[in-house]
């Protein structure tokens, strides 16, 4: 659990991003400089959960892929912030927004991404979600950016 | 109903008349991508089978943020840039030449009215040239290079209306850091800000630079400066394109106004370890300092380096305080040799870089120790920003800095001005 404006600094400090293109590498570093422990105890599948403007800050992609790497299943917060959102999607990291006021610390939360709905199974309450913008689910439904220009030949939005 | 200046510039670029809320799939007249983002996006463009990029006279890439390298990792990755640089016939601008902020617009990449995305948040900076510019990731930057667009939401636009002139000893960063205290670090999220008013008409070039820069810490889009007549001669004097100055309809429709009166405005700082935790620089005079540094793409210009020359001419720095200085490019530091600057800084004490980014995102030259305090012209204060987060970041403008490193303590600079 963070609170408002976690930036792309506390993600993957600059310190790091700038030696290595090892994704790996970065995901151990995750978060650090806001909490030192986090990394050692995230365990597969885990969210983040935060709350208004996340990923505020930098551009950078190491961002997101840093999460993928340290094995985060999603990020779910009140709001992000668009350079983060946007690189999330590209990436494929799952980025959830919708109202996590009433998510405490080691809640057992199920993400539905098709139907848009978050479920507290610790507290028996379903939260819906924003859903993505169609042409962004077609982007990350096929794998990122980088796979939808490789299987299109360029944009293929729908728009 | 008329049109903003974001709706205008993406209704052009997308051949489609475009209104907020819209997408887009517009062409981009110019990328840039910097070394901490480039050799990702070089990754992403092999990995969506990309031969050639769109067009190499358009693509900029710039080693800025670890330059020259500080270890093997960071050289590899500089060395993958320069390989791919030649390769493609694009633009490279390498160690030394300077902040990939300051050489885009200086070396005439960017006109008014142009649409341009860079793999660096602080691409906003462009607006004040009256360009639509926005910061983005590397995967998208590569999807650029390859296709020359970009997809855009169109952004709902926040008029900020500044009243009033800025007083002597306040400075378009001032401005930027109040801003971002009363508009806070998320206030304008996705939106374009456009910046007018009296206060800002009569910022010069540099001046504006900084205003744009800073509209990503207010989480906005973009920020944009309506062009005045100085930027127009600025402009032409440094590139051969062709431009049509784009100015925001009468009767356009913002999704929010704001009006603030500048006219009182004292020097302004950015407590730790956030943008918008802002105050009166004469409310933190008690707090000691052990860096200071002016330079990053939102002061290291020369107009920045001048304002600091006038308050450190004939004194010395603080003997428990570094100075750093990195100009913000090759241009500017000749600027600041040619004019006397540079002697200035370097005899009250200053320690001068290799134009680029400097300390300031913690990968080299500079990073402070634990505990230390450091006072930045930068944009961001984040903890560990410069690379030790059980250090403290204040921000403030080129003059609060350079008075602060002479009297070692965070000082408001109009005691140094006459």
């Amino acid at each position: 659990m963070f609170g408002d404006d976690i930036n792309t600094d506390y993600i993957i400090a600059g310190k790091y991003k700038f030696k290595t293109l090892d994704m790996d590498e970065l995901a151990r570093h995750v978060m650090e400089d806001l909490d030192p422990g986090f990394h050692a105890r995230l365990k597969p599948g885990d969210f983040i959960v935060a709350g208004k403007n996340f990923g505020c800050g930098s551009s950078r992609e190491q961002a997101p892929l840093a999460l993928i790497h340290a094995k985060v299943g999603a990020v779910i917060a009140a709001s992000f912030a668009r350079l983060f959102y946007r690189n999330a999607v590209n990436t494929g990291l799952p980025v959830v927004e919708c109202d996590t006021s009433g998510i405490l610390d080691g809640d057992e939360l199920e993400v539905d991404l098709c139907r848009g709905t978050v479920l507290n199974l610790t507290r028996g309450i379903t939260v819906n979600t924003s859903p993505l913008p169609r042409f962004m689910q077609r982007i990350f439904e096929d794998g990122g950016l980088a796979a939808h220009i490789r299987k299109h030949g360029g944009f293929h939005l729908g728009l | 109903m008329g049109k903003t200046i974001a709706e205008k510039i993406l209704s052009s670029h997308s051949g489609i008349d475009a209104r907020a809320g819209d997408i887009v799939l517009a062409d981009v007249d110019f990328v840039m991508g910097q070394d901490g983002t480039s050799p990702l996006a070089i990754k992403a463009f092999r990995d969506m089978g990309g031969e050639r990029v769109f067009d190499p006279a358009k693509v900029a890439m710039v080693i800025d943020h670890g330059a020259p390298s500080p270890n093997e990792g960071t050289a590899n990755l500089h060395k993958l840039m320069r390989d791919f640089a030649r390769e493609q016939g694009i633009i490279l601008y390498d160690v030394g030449e300077g902040v990939c902020h300051q050489l885009v617009p200086e070396r005439g990449h960017v006109v008014p009215g142009d649409l341009v995305i860079g793999a660096d948040s602080h691409t906003c900076t462009y607006g004040g040239l009256g360009a639509f510019s926005t910061g983005v990731g590397s995967t998208d930057l590569a999807a650029a290079l390859i296709t020359g667009k970009t997809w855009l939401k169109v952004p709902e636009s926040m008029k900020i209306v500044c009243r009033g002139r800025l007083p002597a000893g306040t400075y378009s960063k001032d401005l930027a850091l109040y801003l971002a205290g009363r508009l806070t670090a998320s206030g304008a999220t996705y939106m374009s800000c456009e910046f007018c008013g009296e206060a800002v008409g009569h910022l010069g070039v540099d001046a504006r630079f900084t205003l744009c820069n800073m509209a990503v810490e207010m989480g906005a889009k973009a920020g944009i400066i309506a062009p005045s007549g100085e930027v127009l001669a600025w402009v032409r004097g440094r590139s051969k394109k062709k431009f049509h100055p784009v100015f925001a309809d009468e009767n356009a429709r913002y999704a929010d106004a704001r009006e603030f009166d500048v006219s009182r405005l004292v020097p302004q700082v950015a407590r730790p370890h956030k943008v918008d935790q802002v105050c009166d620089a004469q409310d933190l005079s008690g707090v000691e300092i052990h860096q200071a540094f002016i330079g990053t793409c939102t002061n290291g210009r020369l107009e920045d380096l001048r304002v600091a020359a006038a308050i450190l001419e004939g004194k010395t720095v603080h003997r428990s305080v570094r100075l750093v200085v990195a100009p913000a490019s090759k241009q500017v530091l000749m600027g600041a040799l040619r004019e006397g600057v540079l002697k200035i800084l370097l005899e009250a004490g200053a320690t001068v870089l290799v134009p680029g980014c400097g300390p300031c995102v913690g990968t080299h030259a500079g990073v402070p120790a634990d505990g230390e305090v450091v006072i930045s012209t930068a944009n961001r204060n984040f903890k560990g920003r410069m690379g030790n987060s059980s250090a403290e970041i204040y921000l403030a403008s080129p003059a609060t800095v350079a008075a602060s490193a002479i009297t070692g303590k965070i000082t408001d600079p109009r005691r140094f001005l006459g």
